[in-house]
């Protein structure tokens, strides 16, 4: 295993840094001020699963590990973790002399705690947690968790999961996540007490988040910390929120409008810094039903036909989408998973080339000269221009004859509808926060059932990779695994189940005297700020 | 007098309890509140079971009832996005509101009168002709793009005022309060401004168009004829005369300065219950959407209530007329 001996030899470069950290000079009080459209929608880490309310909950907590600015998985609260000579168990040695923000001392019962709380059914953490049976406390500082079968990828499930003081807990009546259907607000929803970088100062939900240095931090001299303070307003108007940075009322945007970067990037003291988003966009055709309810061709579904998905595939320019609809901010795909994660395979994402002809006589081989009619569904409020491309997407099926009708709603209401199946051609984008392309292929490959498949919305089912997807979760073997995985995608690949039109950029926007590059899960953490000199 | 009063609350009864209906009935159409609720991971499973908890299952009627009996006895349940109760939210957010609206209502009167009336007397002025034609600019503008105007010249490119937010606020236990704070008044000109430009520019051009009126009026001819000074003519007599339709206007504008500051709040994130309104439409937060609409109702109601009642204080006919009628 490679996970576990990168991270024995973590904790002695830690270490060396600790002892360097004593002579560093101490840094000047700084403070951040930032703005995004969304506020976490509440301090409970464990009642959310939810991008701005992990943010907010990785600057007050801590993970036992997180993804560094690379997207590796990094030591945090646990400093090394392995698999036992059982398969089924993991084991996590804690750090030691860790305290919380209100003194008390972290131990391994906090962590069995948070775990368990995660796994009730309050959490909306518990999805990424189904696999654990089992949480022991070996000593004060090494914990054990027991799986319901192998589960090589247990640690990539735990990057957003906060561990919180068992003793607080008890003591605010917290140690369940918040119940929608209970009628009061708990403590934890605006209090928080973790062993993180910086401690929540003032919490006003939507309006006002203060956060300050933790002086007591563990991390002090791995980690830059130099920011002093940061304070957090939430601005849902994107035209104001441009504004703030302008004024320099804020120091740094998360999510600069992608019409403004140009013009954000012209102004002097600012910078935009971008890198790849953990999301691909892409269209889903339902490709298994006898007929199709949107289109005109009737008695037989054109999407059930390799070719015309084919067709469909090269249809799409997806240079043009870039140029025209995103202004150079993504980048063009032929896979639906981002570019880091495990599985990845340059060679399998290559952006096909745009072919009308070709398209044009894939369509009359499959028995449709004259094209057929569907209706292309979309959200309007989900994803960066996502109603804009998907007019780009039906002008370019007009040109091989394919009349996509476009219906663009709210996200409230496509991601209402969509799950029961009505779409024939929809609009989905796809992240993947275990890095692993087992969760792609389990949410969007595997045939829909109870257990699996359950955003795939095509109708796919191929009994072989369901085999091979249900076979890696319990491989331990490294080898073998990643052989499984190359053929599931290269299957899929081959039988163009999804047309793929780009991964998402992301852009930060900042006063030029910061140093902070794009971290990939949209994750800002502060503590990794730096200041230009 | 106790009659009216008591049939014309029957009467709001009715109106909020049919506002509440109407509500309900196109909340239906906003979408679905659970993938908002719960991780993409979460199996459609657990998604009907939440559903199934929250009520959303049960066909729309018995959603109104179970929401009109809990509203009845001050329940509004819990916010679906922010795990807050939605009576304690609202109450946070009332204030910034209602100070923005007074603050604007209060400019947008005491300018506009004094504006029209001097547009008035000034019929030929250039200064009034240039305001009447300013004035056109308040009435066709829409608000937002008048706030990002204000914005861009104040914020980004004098950088005196500041773009977003309320500034500091002082916190007087059951209300808070941005006007005893310098970057609290500074926070709330331009958000003021664009609230209530339109309502000063409605109230000018109609104590202008009263006042010419009032001014061709025989009364003010005798007036001027027993030799009073303008002054007297025109505070005295002439203005007098023209505030009854100006009030009447003003107490329906409360209302609407009040509902209509979602824009307003919006591109200033304002802290008020507009902003909240607007956030928890996106979100399809059906508990706060609920008890929004009906506040806003309720204030409706219970301005028109006041109106009515000032009516029957300031217009003598018609007490006399009611009461003739009665015996």
């Amino acid at each position: 295993m490679k996970l576990p001996r990168l991270a024995a030899t973590l904790p002695l470069a830690l270490g060396a840094c600790a002892v360097l950290a004593t002579f560093s000079t101490p840094v000047a009080a700084q403070t951040v001020r930032w703005a995004a459209a969304g506020d976490a929608l509440t301090m409970d880490p464990h009642s959310q699963n939810e991008g701005p309310t992990h943010v907010m909950n990785h600057q007050v907590y801590d993970s036992l590990v997180f993804r560094d600015q690379d997207m590796k998985l990094a030591p945090r609260l646990a400093t090394s973790w392995r698999i036992t000579d059982d398969p089924s168990v993991w084991e996590f040695k804690l750090r030691e002399g860790v305290k919380y923000h209100n003194g008390n001392p972290f131990t391994a019962d906090d962590v069995v705690f948070s775990i368990m709380r995660a796994k009730h059914e309050n959490s909306d953490m518990k999805g990424l947690l189904t696999s654990v049976v089992e949480v022991v406390k070996v000593d004060d500082h090494t914990v054990r968790m027991r799986t319901d079968g192998p589960n090589p990828l247990l640690p990539n499930n735990l990057t957003n999961l906060f561990i919180m003081d068992r003793e607080w807990a008890e003591e605010n009546k917290v140690t369940l996540p918040q119940n929608y259907k209970a009628g009061d607000e708990t403590f934890a929803v605006r209090n928080a007490n973790g062993t993180g970088p910086f401690r929540l100062a003032k919490r006003e939900p939507d309006v006002r988040t203060e956060l300050e240095r933790n002086e007591d931090y563990w991390g002090k001299g791995t980690f830059p910390m130099e920011v002093s303070k940061v304070v957090f307003t939430p601005v849902r108007s994107a035209a104001t929120r441009v504004a703030a940075l302008l004024s320099g009322e804020v120091d740094f945007l998360l999510d600069p409008p992608v019409q403004d970067l140009e013009r954000l990037s012209a102004a002097k003291g600012l910078v935009v810094r971008s890198g790849p988003e953990n999301r691909t966009i892409f269209l889903g055709m339902q490709q298994a039903l006898p007929e199709l309810r949107s289109s005109d061709v009737k008695g037989k579904n054109p999407f059930a036909d390799k070719r015309v998905r084919e067709a469909m595939n090269i249809a799409i320019n997806r240079e043009a989408v870039k140029r025209v609809v995103m202004r150079g901010q993504s980048v063009p795909a032929g896979i639906v998973a981002p570019p880091f994660i495990d599985g990845y395979d340059k060679a399998m994402d290559v952006v096909p080339a745009t072919d009308v002809a070709r398209a044009k006589a894939l369509l009359a081989e499959a028995g449709y000269p004259n094209g057929f009619s569907v209706t292309l569904a979309c959200p309007n409020d989900r994803y960066v221009n996502d109603e804009a491309i998907c007019q780009a997407v039906t002008g370019m099926f007009g040109q091989i004859g394919v009349r996509a009708r476009l219906s663009a709603q709210p996200k409230s209401i496509h991601f209402a509808e969509l799950p029961k199946g009505e779409y024939d051609l929809y609009m989905l984008g796809w992240g993947v926060p275990t890095m692993d392309s087992h969760y792609v292929f389990h949410y969007l490959f595997e045939t829909k059932t109870d257990k699996g498949g359950s955003w795939n919305f095509t109708g796919y089912s191929k009994p072989r990779v369901d085999e091979l997807i249900s076979a890696m979760t319990r491989e331990v073997d490294p080898g073998s695994r990643a052989g499984m995985v190359a053929e599931v995608w290269k299957t899929v690949q081959d039988d163009v189940v999804y047309l793929p039109i780009h991964h998402q950029m992301l852009n930060w926007a900042m006063k030029d005297n910061i140093d902070f590059p794009v971290q990939s899960e949209n994750y800002p953490y502060f503590k990794l700020l730096k200041f230009k000199k | 007098m106790l009659a009216f009063i008591l049939r014309r609350l029957l009467q709001s009864v009715l109106v909020m309890l049919a506002v509440a209906l109407v509500s309900f009935g196109l909340f239906r159409y906003i979408g679905d509140p659970i993938n908002n609720m719960v991780g993409q991971e979460a199996t459609m499973a657990e998604r009907d079971a939440l559903r199934d908890s929250l009520g959303l299952n049960d066909p729309v009627p018995v959603q109104f009832l179970r929401f009109v009996a809990n509203a009845a006895r001050g329940e509004f349940g819990v916010s679906y996005r922010m795990a807050r109760p939605v009576a304690d939210v609202i109450a946070e957010r009332l204030p910034a509101t209602l100070e923005l609206a007074l603050i604007s209502g209060v400019g947008a009167l005491v300018i506009g009168i004094a504006l029209g009336v001097y547009t008035a007397l000034r019929r030929d002025g250039w200064l009034s002709n240039a305001i009447m034609g300013l004035s056109l600019v308040g009435v066709s503008l829409p608000t937002f793009l008048i706030g990002i105007l204000l914005i861009y010249v104040f914020a980004v490119e004098l950088k005196v005022l500041p773009a977003f937010g309320r500034g500091e606020v002082v916190d007087l236990g059951w209300w808070t309060t941005g006007l005893l704070t310098t970057s609290g008044l500074k926070s709330l000109i331009m958000p003021a401004i664009t609230l209530g430009l339109y309502q000063l520019t409605l109230i000018m051009r109609l104590v202008r168009a009263e006042m010419l009126e009032v001014l061709r009026t025989d009364y003010i001819k005798f007036a001027r004829a027993r030799g009073l000074s303008n002054r007297a003519v025109h505070f005295g007599h002439a203005l007098k005369n023209t505030l009854l339709p100006v009030i009447t206007i003003t107490g329906l504008q409360i209302g609407s300065i009040i509902a209509f500051a979602i824009i307003t709040e919006t591109v200033f994130q304002w802290p008020g219950v507009g902003l909240l309104f607007i956030t928890a439409v996106q979100f399809v937060d059906i508990p706060v959407m609920a008890a929004y609409l009906v506040l806003i109702a309720l204030i409706f109601v219970v301005i028109n209530l006041i109106v009515d009642l000032l009516y029957f204080v300031v217009d003598p006919r018609l007490r006399v007329q009611r009461s003739g009628r009665g015996h």
